[in-house]
């Protein structure tokens, strides 16, 4: 009896190393609290929207939970495939994203004046959420396999830039500073885990400081205003400031235990702009106070943690890298959101993840969570640089 | 081993800079946590006073948009009473049922009732739901009739823009829409649903004059929103009006004129003042369309159509100036030293070194002055001025005329055409400027691009004696002026002096004269025959594609026989009356052929019509702090 549980567990860790994983074991491997996790926070996020539209499942809640379950799917399909399918198409996938990236330019749909959907029918299809994951799979396929020597050298670094800041000027272009800003940050987050030395960070940011009076020319005109209205809120609360007072305003007066489900007097009287995207999270606050807003943050807080585990305990560089680059883009979101809702930053449209009403983020952040199952099922597989051949 | 060690010293680096970005995003988590501390819990009370005080709703009322008249006050641009039905659901007894009653009374598309019925279900109560906009006055008399039976359907008025002279003048006006995200600037008029800003012409121009101050309401509103009282108005500043220097029926005129071409444009102007009287660019569009919402499939026809009805070709269409251009030639040459008696033979061509450099008269036109050279525009005259002239005392002297830079029109969007210099060929070609070119430059061929608008300037300051005079659409310095001496007459307008010999001015506008006046120039069949209106002008035609030597010998250079995109340019500036210079005028038609055949005709008309009206003749009306006012 012995003997064939021995067998039993040579054979298996053989399968594993092989990564001939049947589906069976894969489904048995699937790590169902971040499922859960990312089930409770859309929850929040659908509930949240049944009340900013008054009461009413249409026109947000209905569609997001459709969105939501479409995402559950996507989640699944995207966990179960192969750590070496997602490095062999990692380029695959961000080409094609920067293509939808320069298409958007030519068939996009203006929203507000900004190039950024593009019309698919079932779907607005918008590339530049799809790139923020593309970019991640892309720099992790770039920097697998190498070592810190490579690293160190300088020319090996000009591929992983090019892939940044292709996408990043596609999106600069839309016009969308945040969503820019946030896939040069999600890339130094890779360029730092990856192991390029600090002196090079410190060097861009110097670089970086000394351009911004540069930049400032090129800023549009209600680009400058938003910069401008942040350092100085009050100033003109009718005018540019006042998303951000108001934001405050409702956030302020929600207090430690909120007014109540679907009776938050200042979302609902309309004094909160985009109440059911980008400043949900104050409707949230408004209405159930600070412990609703923590217990969020909470939430969000485990997502991460499980992405950092999952990022340290991937045997694989492409895995690791993958897992934390997603992590911290999913970081970046919330905090960039909740820090632009209560203040902190200057006014940029990123939604809050899973909350936020919009199909293209959310099957995104699906896919996203997907990945980091994908890159927990596949921790002990080894990937050779080519991503083909299995190295025993 | 060692690539076994450096894995280990690779992965060790990762873990510990993971563990330091997660370090990271714990601390910003914290940063998060406090400032909700911060808001919600230390500073909970104030915000509440605040939420309390946001009770009171403040309101925008966006200002009535400016009008736009003409010089004698004649509406341009006016704001019409807009018609809209709007239901209100808690006054409705049964949504559906009153949208049935509705439709059976005015016409409802399935689509706006799917809509209304959408958001009805969508807002609170007591707001109103728009059902149409754009009510035709029998349609809102048919809703009164009826309103027993609609209950909770009210009409409400609202303003649009109207433009009465629809397409006519289109490229002077402009059009309003809606805002853009990019055009925002943090006024919170700009974000009102609906408010619309200038998007072209004087619309765009002068936006912020004719936009006005948003005012404001303040209302008392209970907690769910609803409107209690209203505790203190201010109406804000309507916009200003605005007067133009066009005469709005000349320029329909001028309008209808060019209509008759595919593709054309004429600007009209008084010479001393600068004033523009008619401004036209053929083909338009009707900036009523941009009101009521143009659909994409209109609008992409606008912007595929290659006859380009959206742009203005007066101040952006560039084209090769042809024979035009001699008149700065002789100018140059004049200044130069070269006296009008100045001679040369025409065989009909000249050569230099193996090229040959053709004139428009196969035969040639023999011996020719410089009033002949004008009068049958002769091209190897000016082949050979140009030769003694050199290329850059004609650059300097186009330049004097307000060719190759902006005029500095009060439109966007103007072009500033192009005389070539030594240096900017070198700059551009990489290479020297050739003598050949110079030659092809003083008829007006090769690099020198102008606008119909230019010309016109050109002109104008050609018949005004030699006085720099700048083109206008406005005045804005008037309205300051008549505050100061309202009774006063206009003011003269003092443009600086060119510096230019009149004698050689008075050369150069008898050759002008000849052209239409002399049984032998090449515009004598367009001349006026009224007396004491005539024009002096002159022709031009600009070549689109070379004329090869095979053709030249076949024979096939009639423009007739050729497609109309590879057919000539035909160019024709004038003034009038010809003894006491008034008003200046260019015409330029696409692909038209030739100048006198083409262009004359058309500038006599509107000559004639400008002198039949005389608007510099009339006092312009005035405003008068913030009124329109009858001078005079």
């Amino acid at each position: 009896m012995a003997q064939r549980q021995r067998i039993f567990f040579v054979d298996r860790l053989a399968a594993l190393r092989n990564n001939e994983m049947s589906l069976r074991e894969k489904i048995w491997q699937i790590n169902w609290s971040l499922i859960v996790l990312a089930t409770l926070i859309s929850g929040i996020g659908i509930a949240m929207l049944y009340s900013a539209a008054n009461g009413n499942i249409d026109p947000w809640a209905s569609r997001q939970l459709m969105r939501f379950g479409a995402g559950i799917l996507i989640l699944l399909m995207v966990a179960v495939i192969d750590i070496r399918i997602w490095f062999r198409y990692a380029y695959a996938i961000y080409f094609v994203a920067l293509v939808l990236l320069v298409a958007v330019e030519f068939l996009g749909v203006s929203g507000m004046g900004a190039q950024r959907w593009i019309d698919l029918k079932v779907i607005q299809l918008q590339p530049s959420e799809v790139m923020k994951v593309a970019l991640v799979l892309a720099l992790a396929r770039c920097f697998h396999g190498m070592a810190l020597e490579d690293i160190s050298r300088p020319t090996s670094l000009i591929l992983p830039i090019a892939i940044t800041l292709a996408p990043a000027a596609l999106v600069l272009k839309q016009p969308d500073l945040g969503t820019a800003m946030m896939l040069l940050m999600v890339a130094a987050a890779v360029f730092f885990c990856a192991g390029v030395r600090l002196w090079k960070f410190a060097l861009v940011g110097i670089a970086a400081l000394g351009s911004i009076p540069i930049a400032w020319q090129f800023l549009r005109e209600y680009q400058r205003q938003r910069v401008l209205t942040f350092l100085n809120p009050e100033n003109d609360p009718l005018g540019a400031g006042y998303h951000t007072l108001q934001s405050k305003i409702a956030l302020g007066s929600g207090g430690l235990f909120g007014k109540g489900f679907m009776q938050g007097s200042q979302s609902h009287l309309n004094f909160l702009p985009e109440k059911q995207t980008d400043f949900i999270f104050t409707m949230l606050a408004e209405e159930f106070g600070m412990i609703g807003g923590l217990t969020l943050l909470v939430l969000y807080a485990i997502l991460l943690t499980y992405g950092i585990a999952i990022a340290l305990r991937a045997r694989n560089q492409f895995g690791s890298v993958l897992a934390m680059g997603l992590t911290c883009n999913v970081f970046f979101y919330v905090f960039i959101n909740i820090a632009m809702v209560m203040g902190l930053v200057p006014v940029v449209g990123v939604p809050l993840p899973l909350v936020s009403y919009g199909g293209t983020a959310m099957l995104t952040l699906m896919a996203t969570i997907g990945l980091l199952i994908s890159v927990y099922i596949h921790r002990d597989v080894r990937i050779s640089r080519r991503g083909l051949g299995i190295e025993v | 081993m060692a690539l076994i060690h450096e894995d280990s010293e690779r992965s060790k680096t990762f873990n510990r800079r993971t563990l330091l970005l997660g370090g990271g995003q714990a601390v910003l988590f914290s940063t998060l946590a406090a400032r909700m501390y911060y808001l919600q819990i230390l500073e909970s009370d104030r915000y509440k006073m605040l939420a309390e005080d946001n009770r009171i709703n403040l309101r925008l009322l966006p200002p009535p948009r400016g009008r736009i008249v003409d010089r004698y006050g004649d509406p341009m641009a006016v704001n019409q009473q807009n018609y809209r039905v709007v239901l209100v659901r808690e006054q409705a007894r049964d949504v559906g049922q009153t949208l049935d009653t509705l439709a059976r009374v005015i016409e409802l598309s399935e689509y706006d009732y799917q809509r209304v019925l959408r958001e009805v279900g969508r807002k609170r109560a007591f707001v109103p739901v728009t059902v149409r906009d754009y009510l035709s006055w029998e349609e809102v008399s048919r809703i009164e009739v009826n309103a027993p039976d609609l209950p909770g359907v009210n009409i409400e008025v609202g303003q649009t823009r109207n433009y009465p002279y629809n397409d006519q003048m289109t490229h002077i006006l402009g059009y309003v829409s809606v805002v853009s995200e990019a055009e925002l600037t943090g006024d919170p008029l700009l974000e009102l649903p609906g408010f619309r800003i200038g998007k072209q012409g004087i619309e765009k121009q002068y936006d912020r004059t004719l936009r006005g101050a948003a005012g404001t309401s303040q209302l008392e509103v209970n907690a769910v929103g609803r409107v209690i009282r209203e505790l203190s108005r201010d109406d804000g500043k309507p916009g200003q009006d605005l007067v133009l220097t066009v005469d709005a029926g000349l320029q329909a005129f001028t309008n209808e004129r060019l209509q008759a071409e595919r593709s054309a444009s004429a600007v009209v102007m008084d010479v001393h003042t600068g004033d523009l009287l008619a401004l036209a660019s053929v083909p338009g569009y009707d900036p009523n369309l941009f009101n009521v919402g143009l659909t994409n499939e209109a609008w992409n026809q606008l912007i595929k159509d290659p006859l380009a009805p959206l742009t203005n070709k007066a101040i952006a269409g560039h084209y090769a100036p042809g024979s035009t251009y001699k008149l700065i030639v002789a100018l140059a040459a004049l200044e130069s030293g070269l006296s009008p008696d100045f001679q040369a033979y025409c065989p009909g061509f000249l050569k230099l070194g193996n090229a040959r450099f053709h004139c428009w008269k196969r035969g040639g036109h023999g011996n020719v002055d410089m009033y002949q050279g004008l009068q049958h525009s002769c091209d190897v005259y000016f082949y050979e001025l140009s030769r003694r002239v050199g290329i850059d005392r004609m650059t300097a002297m186009a330049k004097r005329f307000g060719l190759g830079s902006t005029v500095g029109i009060d439109l966007p969007g103007e072009r500033p055409g192009l005389i070539p210099t030594r240096e900017w060929k070198l700059a551009n070609m990489g290479e020297p400027w050739q003598l050949g070119e110079t030659l092809i430059s003083a008829i007006g061929q090769g690099f020198v691009l102008t606008t119909p608008l230019q010309l016109a300037v050109m002109t104008a300051r050609l018949a005004n004696g030699g006085k720099a005079v700048v083109p206008r659409l406005t005045r804005p310095a008037l309205a300051a002026q008549e505050a100061e001496t309202p009774d006063g007459g206009e003011p003269p307008d003092e443009f600086p002096d060119m510096g230019i010999s009149s004698a050689h001015m008075r050369v150069v506008q008898t050759g002008m004269d000849l052209v239409t006046n002399n049984i032998r120039g090449t515009a004598y069949r367009a001349r006026i025959n009224e007396k004491g209106w005539e024009m002096a002008g002159k022709t031009g035609t600009s070549q689109v594609r070379r004329i090869t030597l095979a053709e030249r010998a076949a024979g096939v250079t009639k423009n007739e026989d050729l497609p109309w995109r590879r057919r000539d340019h035909a160019l024709f500036v004038a003034y009038a009356p010809v003894h006491a210079p008034r008003y200046a005028i260019a015409v330029v038609v696409e692909h038209g052929g030739g100048g006198s055949k083409a262009a004359a005709p058309i500038a006599r008309d509107i000559l004639i019509e400008t002198q039949r009206r005389d608007p510099s003749g009339t006092p312009p009306i005035a405003l008068v702090g913030g009124q329109l006012v009858k001078r005079g």
